[in-house]
């Protein structure tokens, strides 16, 4: 672990107001209450010194980052850096990895992420959207549907009202209300990936972890999910990674800078983009290498 | 013309030849089926021939209803073993087991594939139909040991195409599905598993084909009477068996009205590979 680092946090008053506030990153105390006692917005999900290795590699070493509750958080670096890695770790889809082994501790509203909470739990509770739409060959109904009936939701009424409501909160509902039974993969690119957010809303998650979620889309598209992003947040706390830099400063609060496995630095977006207090970072976001 | 000119003429000519022998081998047996067969069918008359309910060639009467009747029973019996067990394989090989289980169990479904029917009709003559007359009613060759060992035998082909249909699956789709919170049995069984379907249906197809035109080891176990049979305890005679059981005797009408029933056996295969082009086409287009 680098020694002795203080992550800077930076919140948000309700009122506008920025300050910044210290927050030890080493060991327990970096649970939940530890800044949300200070702070108005509650840390959503907390990371402590988290080491991941596949096999030999070591991916991530010595992570500690805190998500408030109802912001967005970017994750930047160049490809490698474990900022997908990281990601992934949050809702347990590198379990999936073989030879994958986690150190440290994710929190998820105070309880460990790998050792209280259910898997399955807790990838309903954090929902993810990957980097490719990745829309079941099934209708656009069943699609959003998917999610309620694993979880048990059977009748008919109930799951029309979340389908609609789900499409609406990823605004695409005018969009799709005529198509509701036709095949999701007719779809174009980006309603693809519009309709992954949708089916990933169904499931009433508290976080949505966005996994370069624009990468393959146009521009058009690429605006209109960050559109939506910027009204999800009210909702949810969303963490995405990106490698448009551009669209971490345009959506993002919070913004963490990620190098070779080690996180670099943390804190409020402007922060990271103007005034940034480590050298690779200004490099990175100038655009200088990455 | 150049000398690499010539070459590649002589190469597209080999070629196309090669290609032409498959094809001219299904048209000249199209050919010889038709040109024998129905003539004989004529003669019969169709209706008789293929609602007869009796056959009996020494008073010149040729229905292969029952025999029609037998392939049916016989393959949808194979398929009742066989497709609920090879389809659950294919996914438990495709998604369940692990690298060295499945490499275990994988050579072991190939060599499935690879027994000579002549070994499975022996199986089911000294293992199932023993089985079957001691305890339960008949004699023992039956259409239920028929169903049986032919739904054994069909167990690769479904096994095989049912699991490289699911293997395709994007993986994406599974996890995908996870990332909702869903567990992963759900995940295979709802996500995967439907979007193999087309693969899975064309497996189901492919054995059916395989199912109704096998032969030996259905003549080994199935009592051969060529009669419908009243339960699964009876025994039962195939289209193919009746071909082969009576072609080394057969004169005349006979023998046409036995190519006959290939004609009747090769429109049903016609069809059931219709079926399954139809089925993968609709899979591609998705």
């Amino acid at each position: 672990m680098t020694s002795g680092t203080m992550e800077r946090v930076t919140t948000r008053e309700a009122a506008g107001a920025t300050r910044t506030t210290v927050v030890p990153s080493a060991g327990a105390a970096a649970g939940a209450g530890a800044a949300g006692g200070a702070a108005p917005a509650a840390n959503k999900m907390v990371v402590s010194d988290l080491n991941l290795y596949y096999k030999e590699f070591h991916a991530l070493k010595d992570v500690s980052l805190t998500f408030p509750e109802n912001q967005v958080t970017a994750l930047i670096g160049p490809s490698g850096c474990g900022k997908s890695t990281l990601l992934k770790s949050l809702n347990r889809m590198n379990d999936l990895v073989e030879g994958c082994r986690v150190e440290g501790s994710i929190m998820l509203d105070g309880s460990d992420a790998y050792r209280d909470v259910e898997v399955n739990d807790l990838r309903r509770r954090v929902g993810m959207v990957f980097q490719q739409p990745n829309p079941f060959p099934m209708s656009v109904y069943d699609n959003v549907a998917f999610g309620p009936r694993t979880h048990g939701i059977k009748k008919r009424a109930e799951l029309d009202e979340i389908v609609e409501q789900s499409l609406r909160d990823a605004a695409i509902w005018d969009e799709l209300k005529d198509r509701l039974k036709k095949n999701a993969l007719g779809l174009s690119g980006g309603q693809q990936q519009r309709l992954c957010i949708a089916r990933a809303l169904a499931v009433r998650p508290e976080v949505l972890l966005m996994d370069e979620s624009t990468s393959a889309l146009d521009p058009i598209s690429t605006a209109k999910i960050e559109e939506l992003v910027a009204e999800l947040k009210k909702s949810y706390t969303v963490i995405m990674v990106t490698h448009n830099m551009l669209q971490a400063l345009r959506v993002s609060d919070k913004t963490a800078f990620f190098l070779l496995g080690e996180m670099v630095e943390a804190g409020d977006t402007d922060t990271i983009f103007t005034t940034p207090s480590d050298p690779r970072t200004a490099d990175y976001v100038a655009g200088r290498f990455g | 013309m150049s000398q690499s000119a010539v070459k590649e003429g002589f190469a597209r000519a080999l070629f196309v030849g090669a290609a032409a022998v498959s094809v001219l081998a299904v048209a000249l047996i199209c050919v010889f089926l038709f040109a024998n067969g129905l003539p004989a069918m004529a003669q019969i008359g169709i209706p008789e021939f293929l609602l007869g309910t009796t056959w009996r060639p020494a008073n010149d009467l040729y229905g292969i209803f029952p025999m029609i009747i037998g392939s049916i029973y016989v393959t949808a019996g194979a398929m009742l073993v066989g497709v609920p067990a090879g389809f659950l394989c294919a996914v438990f090989l495709s998604r369940f087991a692990s690298g060295r289980v499945a490499a275990a169990l994988k050579p072991g479904v190939e060599l499935l594939a690879g027994i000579p029917s002549v070994v499975y009709g022996f199986f089911g003559l000294v293992v199932i139909v023993p089985l079957i007359r001691d305890y339960l009613p008949g004699r023992g060759l039956s259409l239920l040991a028929a169903a049986l060992l032919l739904g054994i035998m069909i167990l690769p082909t479904i096994i095989t195409v049912a699991q490289s249909a699911l293997d395709a699956v994007p993986q994406k789709y599974y996890e995908g599905a996870l990332a909702l919170g869903a567990d992963h049995e759900h995940s295979v069984f709802r996500v995967v598993v439907p979007a193999a379907a087309s693969g899975i249906m064309a497996a189901i197809v492919l054995g059916v084909g395989r199912a109704i035109g096998e032969t030996m080891a259905v003549i080994m176990v199935a009592g051969n009477q060529a009669v419908i049979p009243g339960s699964i305890f009876d025994g039962v005679r195939t289209m193919t068996a009746n071909i082969v059981l009576e072609m080394g005797y057969a004169a005349d009408l006979h023998r046409g009205a036995l190519i006959a029933t290939g004609v009747v056996l090769f429109v049903f295969i016609l069809l059931i590979t219709m079926l399954f082009n139809v089925i993968k086409k609709r899979g591609e287009a998705r």
